[in-house]
């Protein structure tokens, strides 16, 4: 299988002040991250606040660059921000985020901010530009009346539709999604998860999908990577992941994710503060909040190594000898 | 903390310094002290010889280097007109412009700031609609109609009060109004926008979850909040107490330093216009300064991020 | 046994737009019940309406009442007794709940000065008593902080221990756990269920999270649009909705585990509060709409096993989509 994504080791650090004289402080926001996305497949990107991992998405679009490492998109590499070829690479690659109202103009019809890409890509006569924006307002169950309004106009799932639409406008074949349906209601999320699905299928498009929401990543997702202060600590396919966790941290995740009829016994519930990009623990960066930490994993970072099948795993107590998973289900 | 102050001092200094430079340069530019003070009729000999004992004659930058180096010194130079000090004359003429300043001030804050609060409290009432209807005049009449309409009303039509002079405290009262009035519509607008903002915030919603009573939501959650954008607009007020009555000293003849400077700037009296911009750009800048710290004493947030800056 | 609360024909509009519409809840002493609903249904509304909590453009009627007592429309000197005592209330955005320009210790103290009547040194070691009670480490010198210097799982924890200041008898929690991650949620709920076995205090949870709602409650009430449309015990809701928004809601909502499927996803959106449909206002979204759905909106009506239903037709609708709700 021939992957069109594929990151290898990048890294972005960002330097902040902090401290009463001014000390800078390096915050390692995204540290050696691999990942390779199939064409046609979806790659769920699943952490907390801090986790890096909306920083990956800007990162592997281009519109961040690595520190160290490299993306390469269908083979080449991601050109420079702002440059020819990088707007012929964004043309195959789009983005749609969680706030649709922020990534809309107000004062335009949604229509035109849907032919908006073919305008700017110079794509069709104005009466194919117009037909396909038709065409985009169908794929994603909206009416031409719908086309005609300004965004307020719309509701917050109706937004994220137009979003979508104009994200698909110039034929993409990866989108990189960021939360994008967090801000939504559940039944209305449930309705742009489905479209989502769909159209991937469709148009056999290729995803990136960042949420912090379990069950929607794996409604969507073929393969899962967890991210955990800017590494990612286990990856494996959708099903299995969710299923078999082997990282404490993924273990803990799954186990925070609450589901109607099944009350909270056996809950694993983590001490300790949410994790700090400026203040990473050394060795494992996980191990403060760990149930499981030895002394190992105050010093030594676990690398990512696979363990059965497809899934890795970045955990001293997993792997080789020392297998102590447990079904967290 | 040092170096946050250090900071602060540092760009407030450099505000000085462009501030008179940009009027050393402007002035210069704008017309020859010697011709206004000699006048256009004096002989050439004259006009030169004023030249050369001002300086007048050297090149600008030089002159430049010359004015900042007796600052130093602390040295202002003297008025080209009577050849005083032009800081003498300055400061003899302060303690009539804060006559009507201190007073105006005083009268904003009273009554801005508490009207300002009643409306943001009482929003939507007939109250709230008078003071907002009354700000919004204040705020764009321009402080010269303010004033020629209140000497109609009262000098000319009523004869209430006296329409310019400063033989008594009587001679004060329509200056003071003038400039009180514009400052508490202002402050008026600000105190209510700010209150209604924070009584908004989920944190007045909390306050009140947790049965304070209404009165005390408002004095000690809400106002030490609303406090903050205030303070803002008071510390610019503050700062325009030594040169914010020139329109009105002008209209009612009145003796302060707003007076001197439209005189010294008609005449190309460059020490005095000089000295006294200087006096000005310190005064705002100290008061920025004092607004910048009481940021800090009032608001947590600013104090930890002060110490990061 | 007398309930804590009895909420009656709780209506609210907003400018003469109705957003409640007749809301009647019951809460038994100690007991936890879930509010669900999506955004606009009216979950938080109540309890705001309830304790006199809604700014004043807002027009409440009906009934509220507390250990039998109304306290709709009371007084504000003996709602204030209410608010905090009585009744406690923490909300969704922990970082903007708290005064940004008060320390931790004077918000804490305000409670137990208004509540307990505490002052002096017994305050001090209440306060720093009910922070370790939420654990807040170094509790004595995190007093002195102001909240911004705490993480929002903090902040949480800190509204937390100024909702028990007061010893209260029932705790409205409004989307207490909405804005946190997902391990930090975790902690708080813990807390919470912890913090309600040593003290015995009634629970409200407003969520939109059925999950939530559904492992920390007894009793669940699901609202649409202003309405209780189902009310029913956790366990038997949610692995038996019978109201057609019910079962919508929980097919809307991808499974963790087992065999993925196609989302059941309710069509339309929520209708606007100025444009109500006459009749059941979710009949416009709902797949088993009959005549008697427009004619007139449906009452709550008890069913058996402790469950209420506002549908014309409960049972038919419930052996319809049979296939959702047997998973």
């Amino acid at each position: 299988m021939s992957a069109l994504v594929r990151v290898s080791t990048v890294s972005r650090t960002y330097t902040m002040r902090a401290g009463l004289f001014g000390r800078t402080v390096d915050v390692h926001a995204v540290d050696g991250v691999s990942l390779s996305i199939p064409k046609g497949e979806t790659l769920g990107l699943v952490g907390e606040s801090g986790s890096g991992k909306s920083t990956t998405g800007r990162i592997v679009l281009g519109l961040e660059p690595p520190d160290r490492g490299e993306v390469r998109f269908d083979g080449a590499p991601i050109a420079k921000l702002a440059t020819p070829q990088w707007r012929m690479q964004r043309a195959r690659m789009q983005m749609i985020f969680q706030d649709p109202l922020g990534a809309l103009d107000r004062r335009l019809p949604v229509a035109a901010q849907i032919r908006e890409p073919l305008d700017i890509h110079g794509i069709g006569t104005p009466a194919e530009r117009e037909a396909r924006v038709r065409e985009l307002l169908r794929s994603v169950e909206l009416t031409e009346q719908h086309g005609i309004r300004y965004p307020g106009a719309l509701s917050g799932g109706q937004r994220q539709r137009v979003v979508l639409a104009r994200a698909l406008a110039t034929w993409p074949d990866f989108l990189v999604c960021d939360e994008p349906v967090s801000a939504l209601d559940v039944s209305i999320q449930a309705q742009v998860v489905n479209l989502l699905t769909d159209l991937q299928a469709q148009l056999s498009l290729t995803m990136l999908f960042i949420s912090h929401d379990l069950r929607v990543v794996r409604q969507i997702s073929n393969f899962v990577a967890v991210m955990y202060l800017g590494r990612i600590v286990e990856y494996g396919s959708a099903d299995d992941l969710f299923a078999r966790p082997e990282h404490p941290y993924t273990q803990a995740l799954v186990s925070a994710s609450p589901a109607p009829g099944r009350r909270s016994a056996g809950r694993v519930v983590l001490s300790g503060d949410p994790p700090n990009p400026a203040a990473r623990p050394a060795g494992c960066a996980f191990h403060p909040r760990c149930p499981r930490a030895i002394a190992r994993c105050r010093n030594e970072v676990p690398q990512l190594a696979s363990i059965a099948g497809d899934r890795q795993v970045a955990c001293h107590l997993v792997g080789g000898s020392q297998v102590h998973s447990r079904d967290a289900a | 903390m040092v170096r946050f102050f250090a900071i602060r001092i540092f760009r407030a200094l450099l505000t000085i310094v462009l501030v008179v430079t940009f009027a050393f340069v402007v002035l210069r530019l704008s017309g020859d002290p010697a011709l206004m003070i000699m006048g256009p009729e004096a002989p050439p000999e004259v006009i030169a010889a004023f030249r050369k004992a001002w300086g007048l004659d050297d090149p600008i930058w030089m002159q430049y280097v010359d004015y900042f180096g007796a600052i130093a010194k602390g040295e202002l130079g003297r008025s080209m007109r009577d050849g005083r000090p032009a800081i003498a004359l300055v400061l003899e003429r302060i303690p009539a412009t804060l006559m009507l300043t201190l007073p105006a001030l005083v009268f904003k804050v009273g009554i801005g700031i508490p009207g300002g609060i009643y409306a943001a409290l009482h929003r939507g009432s007939a109250i709230d609609r008078v003071v907002m209807i009354t700000a919004v005049a204040g705020f764009t009449v321009p402080g010269f109609v303010l004033a020629l309409v209140l000497v109609l009303v009262f000098a000319v039509q009523l004869g209430w009060l006296p329409s310019g002079g400063q033989e008594s405290w009587r001679h004060a009262i329509l200056p003071v109004a003038t400039l009180g009035l514009g400052g508490a519509a202002v402050l008026a607008r600000f105190t209510r926008s700010a209150m209604l903002e924070v009584l908004g915030q989920p944190y007045i919603r909390t306050a009140s979850a947790k049965g304070v009573p209404w009165r005390m939501v408002v004095t000690s959650h809400a106002l030490p909040n609303a406090a903050i954008p205030t303070v803002t607009i008071l510390g610019f007020m503050v700062g325009t107490l030594i040169a914010g009555a020139v329109v009105v000293e002008s209209v009612f003849a009145w003796p302060g330093v707003g007076r001197l400077l439209v005189v010294a700037v008609a005449n190309r009296d460059l020490a005095v216009v000089q000295c006294i911009l200087l006096l000005v750009a310190m005064t705002m800048v100290s008061s920025n300064l004092i607004v910048d710290f009481l940021y800090g004493f009032l608001d947590p947030r600013l104090r930890a991020k002060g110490a990061q800056a | 046994m007398s309930p804590l609360v009895s909420i009656e024909g709780l209506s609210v509009a907003f400018n003469g737009v109705p957003v409640l519409h007749g809301v009647d809840l019951t809460l038994q002493t100690g007991e936890a019940i879930g509010l669900v609903g999506e955004s606009g249904s009216g979950k938080s509304v109540t309890w705001l309406a309830a304790l006199g909590l809604l700014p004043r453009h807002a027009r409440v009627a009906g009934s509220v009442r507390l250990d039998g007592r109304e306290i709709l429309g009371a007084p504000q000197a003996s709602l204030d007794q209410v608010r905090g005592g009585r009744v406690a209330m923490i909300f969704q955005d922990p970082a903007s709940a708290l005064n940004p320009v008060l320390t931790i210790r004077r918000q804490l103290c305000e409670t137990l000065a208004l509540h307990r009547g505490l002052s002096g040194d017994a305050v001090k070691a209440e306060a720093k008593r009910l922070l370790d009670l939420v654990g807040i480490p170094d509790a004595e010198r995190r007093l002195s902080a102001y909240p911004h210097e705490f993480s929002g799982g903090q902040v949480q924890r800190i509204m937390i221990a100024m909702a028990l200041a007061g010893q209260p008898d029932l705790l409205v929690a409004d989307e207490p756990t909405t804005a946190l991650d997902a391990t930090i949620q975790a902690q708080i709920l813990e807390l919470l269920s912890q913090v309600r076995r040593e003290t015995g205090m009634a629970m409200v949870l407003i969520s939109h999270d059925l999950g939530v709602v559904a492992e920390n409650c007894d009793r669940v009430a699901v609202m649409y649009a202003g309405r209780i449309v189902e009310q029913a015990p956790s366990a038997h809701l949610f692995a038996d909705p019978w109201h057609p928004y019910a079962q919508g809601l929980i097919g809307a909502l991808p499974p963790l585990d087992g065999p993925r499927r196609r989302l059941t996803a309710i069509p339309g959106t929520v209708p606007d509060p100025q444009k109500m449909p006459g009749g059941c206002s979710f009949a416009p979204r709902c797949g088993l709409v009959e005549q008697a759905c427009l004619r007139a909106a449906p009452r709550l009506a008890p069913l058996g096993d402790g469950r209420t239903v506002a549908c014309v037709n409960a049972e038919a609708s419930r052996k319809a989509l049979l296939g959702i709700a047997a998973e």
